[in-house]
Order: structure tokens, then C-alpha cells, then sequence
């Protein structure tokens, strides 16, 4: 028995651990921890309606102001601007913030950081693992949302006219810009002690109000419309609305001059210079927090 | 040992009687200790100004250039800003109060609060006392920024009416974060889910962003049970020109209807606190965390 096990552990330590062996053994395990620590709080029943109460109530306050001054007018155009930009809005919350509360988890709530960072893994893809349970949530909770949107707010999103190539490479785009995003977040939380939990909220709300997300950028005073052009979201979330309901991008000036294939050229560059980013930033951050004994201390030291 | 009791002044303070307070005067004492961290907090630490303040703000932006793109009425945007105000006080009673006991049991402390010659209720109350008065600042400044921001016109009908509609909606807002406090104890781990649920579905049923009367009659009533909800609608009637026509009932009865609701909750913590208490003594179970 003793001899398989040592031959057994003979031939993985031989086994040449490639670059992309770790990452992915890295992504898929802590994936499974993410979606672990995720869903196993509350039974099925009561996890669903968390992840179905929470986003449609907050589609539901849009949709009662609009309903409120507009007299329930769902076909004006500005109605499934403000609605899918809100939906799709939710993946920014989930995905970036959850990426970076893996650390505020990790150190703070579990107290395994120092154990998890020890072991045999790659620490940034172990984080970027665990966004993988926050995108499904988000995915469920969209899907969620624009369904109910079509069923009972009339949200006119005709099926035989969406571009699901786009719509999907669009998606695949995004969300890895999202995850280089909470990279950058995650690593500046590897420095902070304080006030870590209102990081995330304030970089989501900040990029929520300047990315047109739930509104043209025209109506924003004209001094700060720059900040929603050097957004990848901006960008992000208009190729996803364009996917869906095509006509709807050409009653809005904001981006009009701009063809599908533009939009997603500027995506995927922002996304590509954002993973640079994440990439320099980790290490500085990994660097400081270890030189300042940073990394495992939690607030209440 | 012999060295020390030999020392002269430190036989003195050993000899000397130590003055305790009971009955009202120690409640006063407890009530003023509990509030004393949160209203000192403020002073030690100037970044919550920055997450308390400068966010709260952003997500009330949003939702005005919202109102700004449908082209509603400019008192809709004084509206936002109120309500996006009030969201401090809700923030502070789920997580500063609700979830309270909770974090303190998570931390060790709840088990020192109940075996402290005080009373329970007391440290409630503190927490609540000292929760306003920090929160009521973070809410003007709000108000005030916001208010300059986007140029918001103010008519009040009659400011005695506003602050007794502010008082009693604290009153009763708090009353239920302290009478939730327990519950949220006797919930353990499944608070946390329970302020995150409570967010965004009570900004929707409580009207933080538009007059709740859009509301069908029985919604807006059964979300009157949360304070905020006729708070907000007072509110808005008193200090709105248009505020009167979009109320959902008169001022008078939201003030009478508050004026219950604060008696109901603040008798409902008292209940509950004690049975919490007994619990934690019978069972012994209480206070152990557990993750």
C-alpha cells in the first residue's frame, strides 16, 4: 500500500507541472470553493430567491420611476436602454466585487488566506476562480430579469433578431474584463485593512453612474461624459444592448458613429491593456502587503 | 505581593470603595457607554466620510439623471435626494443594528454584555442613540450636498410637523432594528444573508426613489409596516411644493400610525431581548460562534 502511494507520488512530483496545468487545476478547484462557499449557506429554495428577489427589486425601482413619469410608456426606446443596462449591470457587481471579496473572505471571515497562499497554486488564478460562482449567480439573476422584462414589462426583444454571436463573444469579452477588473481590486485589497468592504461598492457605484449604464451619457453634465468614454463598460454594455435590441443603440447618439465590430475592437483592447494592468498591479500590491506584513491581517488586529 | 500592599497609595486605592450605579442611573450609564464608541468613532476615524458620504451620493446621482433623461418634474429629484439620504438610516439599522448583537457574539463580546450586571436593553438603546446621532450627520451632509448639486427647491409646509415626523420615524425605525437585533441573534449566520436580502426589495417597497401612492393601496400599507415608508411620504409632503398631492396619507395619520409603530417595536425589543437572555443562559449556546 505504502509502496503504491509513494510510487503514485513519485510520478506526480516527475510529472513536469506545466505553466497551464497549475492554472487551470488552480481555477477549477477554487471555482468549486467559490461555488461551495456561494450556495451551501441556505437550502436551494432559499439561495434561488436570493439570487431572484434582490435583482429584480432593484430592476423594479427603475421601472417604477420610469412607469411613474412616463405613464407606464415601455415602448419609447430609453426603456430597454435603462433596463438591459441595469441587468447586464449586474454582472459588474458580482463578478468584480466578488473577485475581490475572495480576499476580504479568505482573511477576514475564514481566516485561511496564509494557507491558501502557502500551497501549491497560482494565487491570481485562484482568485479569478473565485468569481466563477459569483458569474453564474449574475448569469442567473440577468437571465432572470430580462425574461421578466419580456414577460411582464413588455421589453420588446425579438429572438429571430438577436445577434447571439455577438451577444456570446460580447459576453465572453466583458466578463474577462470584469475579472481583470476585480483582479485590480482584489490585489489593492491585499493592502488594505480598513474599509476594504466598501471598495467594491464604491467602484461599482462610481462606474455604474459614469458608464451610462442606466442612462445616455448626454444627460451627464458635459465635463464628466469623458470619464464614461475611458470605460471599457460603456462600451461593454452597449454591444450587449445592440445584440439584443439593435435599434435601440441608434436612438442614442453616445456611441452611434461606432460599428460592432469598432465596439468590440476598443473592448477587447481595453480588456488585453486591463490583464497588463491586473498583472503589474498584483505583484506590486503581493510585494507590499508581504513587505509590510500586510497579508493576513485582519481588522479587528 | 507583601512589597506592593505594603506601598501606602496603593493600599489606599485597594481600600477604597468603589462607587456603582444601579438601577436608572446604571441604565443612563449603559445607554451612554454603548453610544460613546459610535459617536467617538466619527472623530478618531474621518474615512467614513469618504464611504458614508461621497457613495451614497453616487448611487443618488444615478438614479437623478435618470429622472433627468425621462424629463421628470424637478421635486422627483429632491425626492431621490431625500430618499437616497435616508438609505444611511436604513444601512445603519440592518447593519448596525440588526446584524449588532450578532457581530458582537462573532467578535466574544455579547457574551461579556450579558454577563455585565446591565441591561441588555440598555446596550440596545446606546447602539440606537449613539447610531441616529452619526448616521443623522452623515444624512444631512447628504441632503445638503446633494441638495447643491442639483439645485434642489425646498417648500416646507411646517418645519415642527417635519421634525416630529423625523423623530418618530427614528423612534420607530430603531425600535425595530433593536427589536431585529435579537432576531438576527437567534438566526445566527443567515443574518448576514438577511440585511443583504433586505436592501434593495425594501428601497423598492418603501418608495426611497419615487412617492410610495404609485403603489397599489394594500402594497403601500403593508409597507408601512417598515417606518421608513410613511417616514419618507411625511416627509416629502411636508418640505415638496408638489410633495401634499403625492402623499399617501395625510400627514396627521402617518404622524399617528408612527406613533404606534414606535410603541409596538420598542415593546417588541423589550420581549424579545429578555427571552433572548433566558435563552442564553439555559441553554448556554448562545454566545459560542460558530461558522
Amino acid at each position: 500500500m505504502s509502496s503504491i502511494n509513494l510510487k503514485s507520488t513519485s510520478t506526480y512530483l516527475r510529472q513536469p507541472d506545466t505553466f497551464l496545468r497549475v492554472r487551470w487545476r488552480t481555477f477549477r478547484l477554487s471555482a468549486w470553493l467559490g461555488w461551495q462557499i456561494e450556495s451551501n449557506w441556505a437550502d436551494p429554495f432559499l439561495f434561488a430567491i436570493y439570487s431572484i428577489i434582490k435583482p429584480l427589486a432593484g430592476a423594479a425601482i427603475l421601472v417604477v420611476m420610469y412607469s411613474v413619469i412616463t405613464r407606464g410608456d415601455f415602448e419609447s426606446p430609453i426603456f430597454p436602454y435603462i433596463y438591459l443596462g441595469n441587468a447586464f449591470y449586474m454582472y459588474v457587481g458580482q463578478v468584480m466585487t466578488g473577485i475581490s471579496w475572495a480576499v476580504i473572505d479568505d482573511r477576514e471571515h475564514y481566516k485561511t488566506i496564509r494557507y491558501v497562499y502557502v500551497s501549491p497554486i497560482h494565487y491570481p488564478t485562484y482568485l479569478l476562480g473565485r468569481g466563477v460562482a459569483r458569474f453564474i449567480i449574475a448569469s442567473i439573476s440577468v437571465v432572470v430579469t430580462i425574461l421578466f422584462g419580456m414577460l411582464f414589462l413588455r421589453l420588446q426583444i425579438d429572438m429571430a433578431a438577436v445577434d447571439w454571436g455577438l451577444l456570446l463573444v460580447g459576453l465572453i469579452v466583458g466578463v474577462n474584463m470584469l475579472a481583470m477588473m476585480g483582479l485590480i481590486l482584489a490585489s489593492v485589497m491585499l493592502l488594505l485593512v480598513h474599509h476594504m468592504w466598501g471598495l467594491g461598492d464604491a467602484v461599482a457605484s462610481a462606474l455604474y453612474l459614469f458608464s451610462g449604464a442606466i442612462f445616455p451619457l448626454e444627460v451627464l453634465p458635459a465635463f464628466l461624459r469623458p470619464i464614461g468614454y475611458i470605460m471599457p463598460l460603456t462600451y461593454w454594455l452597449e454591444l450587449m444592448r445592440r445584440a439584443l435590441v439593435g435599434e435601440v443603440a441608434q436612438a442614442f447618439p453616445t456611441l452611434a458613429g461606432y460599428s460592432n465590430g469598432q465596439l468590440l475592437g476598443i473592448l477587447v483592447a481595453m480588456t488585453v491593456a486591463f490583464a497588463l494592468v491586473s498583472g503589474v498591479v498584483f505583484r506590486f500590491c503581493e510585494h507590499r502587503a508581504k513587505e509590510r506584513g500586510l497579508f493576513d491581517m485582519v481588522t479587528n488586529y | 505581593m507583601s512589597q506592593a500592599s505594603s506601598s501606602p497609595v496603593l493600599r489606599a486605592v485597594l481600600e477604597q470603595e468603589v462607587k456603582k450605579n444601579s438601577g436608572w442611573r446604571l441604565f443612563i450609564q449603559t445607554v451612554i457607554a454603548r453610544a460613546y464608541p459610535r459617536l467617538i468613532g466619527q472623530q478618531r476615524e474621518k474615512s467614513w466620510m469618504f464611504f458614508d458620504i461621497f457613495l451614497p451620493i453616487l448611487a443618488v446621482s444615478a438614479y437623478v439623471f435618470v429622472y433627468r433623461a425621462i424629463q421628470a418634474p424637478e421635486d422627483y429629484i429632491g425626492f431621490v435626494i431625500v430618499g437616497g439620504a435616508m438609505t444611511a438610516f436604513w444601512m445603519n439599522v440592518l447593519w448596525g443594528m440588526s446584524s449588532q448583537l450578532y457581530w458582537e457574539k462573532e467578535t466574544g463580546n455579547l457574551a461579556l454584555y450579558i454577563m455585565a450586571p446591565n441591561s441588555l436593553m440598555a446596550i440596545l438603546l446606546g447602539m440606537a442613540l449613539g447610531g441616529i446621532v452619526a448616521t443623522t450627520l452623515r444624512a444631512a451632509t447628504i441632503i445638503i450636498l446633494g441638495s447643491l448639486l442639483f439645485k434642489v427647491s425646498y417648500a416646507v409646509v411646517s418645519f415642527t410637523q417635519l421634525f416630529a415626523v423625523f423623530l418618530l420615524a427614528m423612534a420607530a425605525l430603531y425600535g425595530m432594528g433593536m427589536m431585529f437585533a435579537s432576531v438576527y441573534l437567534l438566526l445566527s449566520r443567515e443574518a448576514w444573508h438577511l440585511s443583504n436580502l433586505a436592501q434593495e426589495p425594501v428601497y423598492l417597497l418603501s418608495g426611497f426613489y419615487f412617492p410610495i401612492k404609485n403603489f397599489n393601496f394594500w402594497v403601500a400599507l403593508s409597507a408601512s409596516v417598515i417606518p421608513l415608508t410613511l417616514g419618507l411620504d411625511a416627509m416629502r409632503q411636508l418640505a415638496f411644493k408638489t410633495g401634499g398631492a403625492l402623499g399617501f396619507l395625510s400627514v396627521e395619520v402617518e404622524l399617528l400610525v408612527l406613533l404606534a409603530l414606535s410603541v409596538f417595536f420598542l415593546a417588541a425589543a423589550r420581549i424579545l431581548i429578555r427571552y433572548m437572555e433566558k435563552l442564553a443562559i439555559r441553554e448556554g449556546r448562545l454566545t459560542e460562534s460558530r461558522r
